[in-house]
């Protein structure tokens, strides 16, 4: 982990909202720039080389995942952290699945955001407790043997258990200590974790929260 | 030049007018005139689509478009018919002339009907009056269109001879009726658009006042009650969360909670509950359902008995914590703060809450309590209990 401070750009459509965020952040987070629509951030984005981009779930003209989908084509190493209002899981579980390394609400203190910053910065992934949630409940229940990728599909006891624990609001050390792991090891099974999302077909993945709704 | 479809299709795909046409011309040849069918279907058609675009070229167009439409319309069914004629179908000149005279009666008719761009906008913008110039034109339009197909009926039936012959009084009642059933068409047909339209215009008006409505009773009343207590941040905190909670609720649009019914929304009620009169922030996260019965009740009254010991004790640590999951069978529930903590074994015997209210009560309907803390370090409590998926 590298202790320089690393550099953001805030994408987001609220004004109000940006210079709240660059205030909390402080000294602990270098802001470069920042952009309101999908456009500018595209721009700004390819001239800053931010380490990593704060992006907005919902912004006209698309909104984070089209930023994603546009920044990917010219920089495929950029790294993204999305922060938001929007606790619909099908928002949440989209951006992700689009290439967000974490999602984090936007009632989170200027101090763990800067640490989250740190952490997708150096390449690991950020769950928030309700995405923990989210993602327990997207890979709940059981398929048919014969559809499941057992490498993508399902979670590992360890990884089910991180999870939880994360679910239940514990930091990646507090977990550690918990779990009799170590803190790398924490993060590895939440990467892994991240990894299983993004690439997972398991079919209702996107629009689990929907049938799930349904089927009580 | 017709309806002004080939220009519209020109238009969306940004090539010369000409083109399309020429095309049409050709495919109508080509096809002995069943693509002048699917012209004169799109013409109908695109307008009914109500594209905003297709409007503003609609009003730019104006009503001095109606008789070359109608015109068009006229010569192109007389194409249609002459083409028939050239393939061996058996039209006569009795048949084809009065035909053509009765298409371009209705196509002036239809043309007319046609919802103005001022009436569709009815919603956003108050209709200018209308000029009674154009009235006037309008119904001019309309007595020459009506008179045209009467007058193409009355020609038909001389020509076959039918007015003579009273014997063929069936036929001619049939060619009467017809006709009127052409003329009446259009009316009808903008009757119901207009009528479409306007139930359409009232849905949205109505959508709007119960938006309103809703943004009063409870964001603006809030706000209201929030500038009266900038003195109390905490109230202000429970108050500003309390209507972020339920404008979310709103607008996700989500079924309404059952907390009666439903293992998680009885959870989540619990988790406001608790912060609402503790005043104390509660996280909470729940994965899974389960139907609601009496043991997942008990369930519910422990994990609000240790929300509220936690809200009580520990909400200077930071947001309580709630967890549950419902799967396989089994719902477990996980209560954690980060507050001072508590040796277990010490708990003096008078604080009934966690022995009594959730050690026991778990205890009685079959489920476990496990309640883990020491001074300093925080208190979790994992409640775990069957449940019937």
């Amino acid at each position: 982990m590298s202790a320089a401070t690393p550099s953001v750009v805030i994408v987001d459509d609220h004004r109000i909202f940006r210079t709240g965020v660059k205030a909390e952040l402080g000294e602990l987070v270098e802001v470069l720039g920042e952009a309101e629509t999908v456009e500018d951030a595209v721009r700004e984005i390819a001239e800053r080389e931010p380490d990593v981009v704060l992006l907005d779930v919902h912004m006209p003209g698309g909104g984070g995942v089209e930023v994603i989908g546009q920044v990917a084509k010219q920089r495929p190493q950029q790294r993204f952290l999305a922060l938001s209002v929007s606790d619909d899981p099908q928002d949440v579980i989209a951006i992700v699945r689009a290439g967000a390394r974490g999602y984090v609400t936007k009632t989170i203190t200027g101090e763990e955001l800067a640490d989250a910053v740190r952490r997708v910065r150096d390449g690991d992934a950020v769950f928030s407790p309700r995405l923990a949630g989210f993602v327990l409940d997207a890979f709940a229940g059981d398929l048919p043997a014969e559809e499941v990728d057992p490498e993508l599909d399902q979670l590992t006891p360890r990884e089910r258990e991180v999870l939880r624990q994360i679910a239940r609001g514990y930091m990646y050390k507090e977990i550690a200590h918990r779990l009799s792991i170590s803190v790398k090891t924490v993060e590895a099974h939440v990467s892994s974790v991240l990894r299983k999302l993004q690439l997972s077909s398991r079919h209702e993945l996107s629009r689990w929260a929907v049938s799930r709704r349904l089927v009580d | 030049m017709l309806g002004g479809v080939c220009a519209g299709i020109a238009d969306r795909y940004g090539v010369d007018p000409l083109l399309p046409r020429v095309g049409l011309v050709v495919i109508t040849i080509g096809s002995s005139g069943i693509a002048a069918l699917g012209y004169l279907l799109a013409w109908a058609v695109i307008p009914v689509a109500g594209e905003a675009p297709a409007r503003r070229r609609g009003r730019a167009r104006g009503r001095r478009g109606s008789w070359r439409i109608a015109f068009g319309v006229a010569l192109l069914s007389l194409s249609l018919l002459l083409v028939f004629r050239e393939l061996g179908v058996w039209w006569s000149d009795k048949l084809v002339w009065p035909l053509t005279l009765a298409c371009f009666g209705v196509a002036l008719l239809w043309s007319l009907s046609r919802p103005e761009p001022e009436e569709a906008d009815e919603a956003e913008a108050p209709e200018p009056a209308a000029e009674p110039g154009e009235r006037a034109r309008r119904m001019s339009r309309a007595g020459f269109g009506i008179s045209l197909v009467v007058a193409a009926a009355l020609i038909s039936l001389w020509a076959n001879g039918v007015l003579d012959a009273a014997g063929d009084a069936a036929l001619a009642a049939l060619v009467v009726t017809l006709a009127i059933a052409l003329i009446s068409a259009p009316l009808w047909w903008g009757l119901l658009r207009r009528l479409s339209a306007e139930r359409a215009a009232r849905i949205r008006s109505q959508e709007r006042a119960e938006l309103g409505a809703h943004l009063h009773d409870s964001v603006l009343q809030t706000l209201a009650v929030m500038q009266r207590r900038v003195d109390d941040p905490a109230e202000v905190a429970k108050l500003a969360r309390r209507q972020e909670r339920e404008l979310r609720s709103w607008l996700g649009g989500s079924p309404p909670a059952r907390p009666s019914e439903r293992l998680a929304d009885a959870l989540r009620s619990a988790a406001e509950e608790v912060e609402e009169t503790h005043g104390a922030l509660v996280d909470a996260v729940v994965v899974g359902d389960a139907p609601l019965d009496e043991r997942l009740g008990a369930l519910v009254a422990a994990t609000r008995e240790a929300l509220t010991n936690a809200a009580k004790f520990a909400a200077e640590g930071g947001p309580v914590r709630l967890y549950a999951e419902i799967e396989e069978g089994t719902a477990r529930v996980y209560v954690d703060d980060r507050g001072p903590g508590f040796d277990p074994e010490r708990v003096p015997a008078d604080r009934r809450g966690l022995r009594e209210s959730i050690i026991g009560r778990m205890g009685r309907h079959g489920g476990t309590a496990e309640v883990r803390s020491a001074p300093g370090s925080g208190t979790e409590i994992e409640l775990s209990m069957e449940a019937a998926e």
